[in-house]
């Protein structure tokens, strides 16, 4: 028997640990089957005619393409204040270290509306005389609120907060004795961080790449209030699935649905084959 | 407390030094070491050999007392700016980089000329046989062949003194006969000053020079 061949077979299990396995799968099935149950609700209570109507739509194909783009790069902004924010939650010791613990957390325990509703109040409430939006808008000519940079700021803000905690956690697990090693060899904090610590923290970032962008696309409620839902324009998927359903189309807004969910997967599906492929190193 | 008394200037002296680790502390502990010198510092499991290297390489705050090394006060300078090769007990080899970038890395944060990083590795490599295995990542390695690379990774800069923390542990008799001789070699061709410490009293009479106990805190010349 080829060595191959010897390292795909499993290891002998007792009567108790097969028992341990199917107790896993009996309460973690239960969870897959209702998600399987929800899809197949939404895909049988479609017809191909709801398909044909969402797919000739030009304001849908603005809203995917919004959609993608936006959660895209607020998913990209998110990694790129999770990973300092991430690492100094996790090697810092600092006075006021739980505050900003529970700060960090407030995008992910407040409802999504009252981060667009709070989003809202800071660039329309006149702070020393002008409001933020007035101020960009009449320093650099740029709009915000309900516009398209309003739907990058609402995905943003609350995607961070789930990027940020992955990544904190990601260090938390990577430990700090690689980089102490590597500063007795003459590294600088900011050469042990970069040449060690970030390429095994590689899954890490690529979970909250993922998590984010998934959280991105899906958002609903802050981009509603600080954005707005205008065809073709701030409309994004979740907000289309609302619009179609107000309207009382139901066909449309599930094989809209139906569609958002199959775009997530592939997407989430690619993203984590290329960047959870098991590294050389392991 | 005990003091080793050289006639040459020491290339390490720690003076009344005071190192904690969690609410464990080593009190007024003075040591010198001569250059080119084999020091043992022997001692049980929890009697603080490690968080001496640790406080001697900047990786613990020293709360009282001087460590001057080569006559310079390094007692508060960053690891970075101590220059020790520290050898810890666990090795803490980069595991995604391959034996050949480790034992680079120290040179490559010198930004040392690609030449001299080369012909450095690969000499050091021969010296301590791994020759073969400088394009092999980290995972797979045998314990002998791990404690090697972490000596190579150490000595690359060519460090004026080598700090080693239980570096002959856990591995068989026969590996670790060899690396005693290797260690006993390395030193003589690199007249490198070592600090190593260890449980093992064979060990400690094979390679060192001079020999300390570490008892309740203080070191006491065997």
């Amino acid at each position: 028997m080829t060595i191959a061949a010897n390292q795909k077979r499993q290891l002998p299990q007792s009567k108790a640990d097969r028992r341990f396995w199917y107790a896993c799968w009996a309460i973690g099935g239960v969870y897959l089957l209702l998600l399987v149950l929800l899809l197949l609700a939404d895909l049988l209570s479609t017809t191909l005619a709801d398909y044909r109507q969402i797919l000739t739509n030009p304001a849908i194909w603005h809203s995917a393409k919004l959609s993608l783009i936006t959660s895209g790069i607020s998913a990209i902004l998110s990694l790129w204040v999770a990973i300092p924010l991430g690492y100094v939650m996790s090697r810092g010791s600092f006075r006021g270290h739980a505050l900003i613990d529970a700060l960090v957390d407030i995008p992910i325990v407040l409802p999504p509306v009252v981060v667009g509703l709070s989003l809202l109040i800071l660039f329309n409430t006149p702070f020393f005389g002008a409001s933020l939006e007035d101020a960009l808008q009449n320093t650099l000519g740029l709009s915000v609120t309900y516009q398209v940079p309003a739907i990058l700021l609402a995905q943003f803000v609350v995607v961070s907060a789930f990027a940020i905690r992955t990544m904190r956690v990601t260090f938390d697990q990577i430990g700090e004795r690689d980089e102490q090693i590597a500063q007795t060899l003459g590294s600088n904090r900011f050469q042990a961080f970069v040449e060690v610590t970030l390429p095994q923290a590689m899954r890490g970032m690529v979970t909250a790449l993922t998590l984010a962008w998934a959280r991105a696309l899906g958002e609903f409620g802050p981009i509603l209030v600080f954005a707005g839902a205008t065809k073709m324009r701030t409309e994004v998927l979740s907000t289309s699935i609302f619009l179609e359903l107000s309207s009382g189309d139901l066909g449309a807004a599930t094989a809209l649905s139906v569609m958002m969910i199959g775009l997530a997967i592939t997407v989430l599906t690619v993203i984590r084959w290329f960047g959870m492929r098991e590294p050389e190193y392991l | 407390m005990s003091q080793a008394k050289n006639s040459n200037p020491a290339m390490l002296e720690l003076r009344d030094v005071q190192i904690s680790s969690g609410s464990f502390t080593l009190e007024n502990l003075s040591l010198s070491i001569a250059p080119g010198e084999y020091t043992i510092v022997m001692g049980q499991t929890g009697s603080g050999k490690t968080t001496l290297l640790e406080g001697i390489c900047g990786l613990r705050p020293v709360n009282a007392g001087s460590i001057k090394f080569n006559g310079k006060d390094v007692t508060n300078l960053a690891p970075q700016n101590r220059g020790f090769g520290y050898v810890p007990q666990d090795l803490a080899l980069f595991r995604t980089m391959t034996v050949y970038e480790n034992m680079a890395y120290a040179l490559k944060a010198r930004k040392a000329p690609i030449s001299l990083i080369d012909s450095s590795v690969n000499d050091l490599a021969k010296l301590l046989e791994i020759e073969e295995l400088l394009p092999r990542s980290i995972a797979g390695l045998s314990g002998g062949q791990a404690q090697r690379v972490a000596l190579g990774r150490a000595l690359a800069f060519e460090p004026l003194m080598l700090l080693l923390d239980e570096p002959l542990s856990a591995l068989d008799e026969k590996t670790h006969a060899k690396l005693c001789e290797l260690l006993k070699q390395v030193q003589a061709e690199t007249q490198v000053t070592v600090l190593h410490v260890t449980h093992d009293l064979q060990e400690a009479k094979r390679l060192g020079d001079r020999i300390y106990q570490f008892d309740q805190g203080q070191l006491t010349l065997i």
